[in-house]
């Protein structure tokens, strides 16, 4: 094998002069840490509302929920990625358009946005299942006890399904940050694209994405601790 | 900007659209889901088996390829296959390896991790009077699996195979990152050369979509023709 392997490369000082590859490649996971829990927060609110208002008694409702579930489901994220970073700015009116192509971080606000859309389609499938998954006597009970459909949801069937999709939740959460890689083609340095450039800059192809496997399992192992340190902390009592 | 929306660009695109970019696309998903349902049901079977070692291997297998990003294992891939290739046919220096195989060893590799968990799902919800009921009739454990276990497995996991058959056919346009072209790396190049993003993008963006969404409208239907009463 005519490959020379160096493993000393993550000390020696990248060509961008802003420090080691160490350095670029940790940069790398800032941003993808910073660009996953942003994205999160929108798909979460969103998702949580879109899955509701798939379940409502209101036919409109249902609709507008299960349009955008099959159109943000149907087209690949790569796609949605290009359409809204090449694509918005230009159907916008001019102002907003040319203010959009001079945004410093550009990459960052579009992959957030992108990535929001996307796992809230994703997000809403779960939230729909998990109220589902629940008996229907609980709505019941929450009518019979003179609830509103808001009170019902917020005080007896949220609760319960949070609570019951809070595995499928963390996968969702870790598809999220995985998919953070595609905003690599819009320009965002997050740590594959990091990786990447250090393969490119040093030719130590295997040293560069090693370091950048070992770091997104790391990330997989600690989410999946925190998340199953809340889901006993929520655990109902005597519901286990 | 939409006023100016230009449909020759589309129109005159098309041959090369569908005759390279989208057999490049189907040809890819269709080896790929092939070669990743059977690599995946070894691995559910490795997986499931009571041997010492074997379930391990499988394990860390899944469990690493569903904590990576596809894009990073299309890169991993792209400059491991030479080097495998290498090493398997004890040539002095690295195979020369085209872009289609290095996608269609990548994608089938990737994709067997998640087919694993739905054979693996599969062979489990299976009930255990099946596998008694062929060990005492006294056959071995392949020719259980080939002719009791594993075609009641696939009739029922059939929808979920093709759902994952259909996130592997929009997964596979991230082969852009290698500049490969695909549906998406074709509808790209036609934007760049003409400088019409706008239609292109959405012209692919529409044609993904009515794929995808008749796909799994299908995918519906058949499951409630095949779905067992139990």
């Amino acid at each position: 094998m005519n490959y020379n392997w160096n493993w000393g490369i993550f000390f020696e000082a990248s060509p961008e002069g802003t420090g080691t590859y160490a350095d670029m490649l940790l940069s790398g996971l800032a941003w993808t840490i910073v660009t996953a829990l942003c994205s999160w927060v929108i798909a979460f609110l969103l998702g949580s509302l879109i899955g509701v208002m798939r379940t409502l008694p209101n036919r409109a409702a249902n609709a507008v929920g299960t349009a955008y579930v099959e159109l943000f489901r149907n087209i690949p994220l790569l796609v949605q990625m290009f359409l809204w970073y090449f694509v918005l700015p230009e159907v916008l009116p001019d102002e907003w358009g040319s203010w959009l192509k001079q945004l410093p971080n550009a990459p960052f606000y579009t992959a957030v946005l992108c990535l929001g859309f996307f796992t809230a389609s994703r997000v809403a499938e779960q939230v729909r299942a998990g109220i589902q998954s629940l008996p229907r006597g609980q709505k019941m009970a929450g009518t019979a006890l003179g609830l509103t459909v808001g009170q019902t949801y917020r005080h007896v069937l949220l609760p319960n399904a949070y609570r019951i999709i809070l595995p499928p939740l963390t996968s969702e959460f870790l598809n999220n940050l995985k998919n953070t890689s595609v905003a690599l083609t819009i320009g965002l340095l997050e740590l594959t694209a990091r990786a990447r450039a250090m393969q490119e800059f040093s030719f130590q192809v295997f040293e560069a994405f090693t370091a950048a496997t070992i770091l997104y399992v790391v990330i997989n192992v600690v989410v999946i601790f925190i998340s199953s340190w809340i889901e006993r902390r929520v655990a109902i009592p005597g519901s286990r | 900007m939409l006023a100016n929306f230009d449909f020759s660009v589309i129109t005159s695109a098309l041959p090369y659209l569908f005759f390279d970019g989208m057999r490049f696309t189907l040809t890819l998903t269709a080896l790929a889901a092939l070669g990743g349902i059977a690599l995946g049901t070894l691995i559910a079977m490795m997986r499931l088996s009571g041997l010492p070692v074997i379930p391990l291997v499988a394990k860390t297998y899944v469990n690493l390829f569903r904590s990576l990003p596809l894009v990073l294992v299309i890169f991993w891939f792209y400059f491991l296959v030479p080097y495998l290739g290498q090493w398997v046919t004890g040539a002095d220096r690295p195979m020369t390896v085209g872009a289609f195989t290095s996608s269609l060893v990548t994608f089938t590799l990737f994709e067997a991790a998640y087919f694993s968990e739905i054979m693996r799902a599969g062979i489990q919800s299976i009930p255990k009077g099946q596998a008694a009921a062929a060990q005492a009739l006294g056959m071995t454990y392949w020719t259980s699996m080939r002719t009791v276990i594993l075609p009641q497995v696939f009739r029922n996991m059939t929808p979920i195979l093709l759902t994952q058959t259909i996130v592997l056919f929009q997964d596979t346009s991230l082969v852009y990152v290698l500049s490969i072209t695909d549906f998406l790396g074709a509808a790209s190049k036609i934007a760049q050369r003409d400088g019409r993003l706008v239609e292109m993008y959405l012209f692919a963006a529409v044609v993904y979509f009515a794929v995808c969404f008749l796909a799994s409208l299908a995918v519906r239907r058949l499951q409630k023709k095949i779905a067992i009463i139990r």
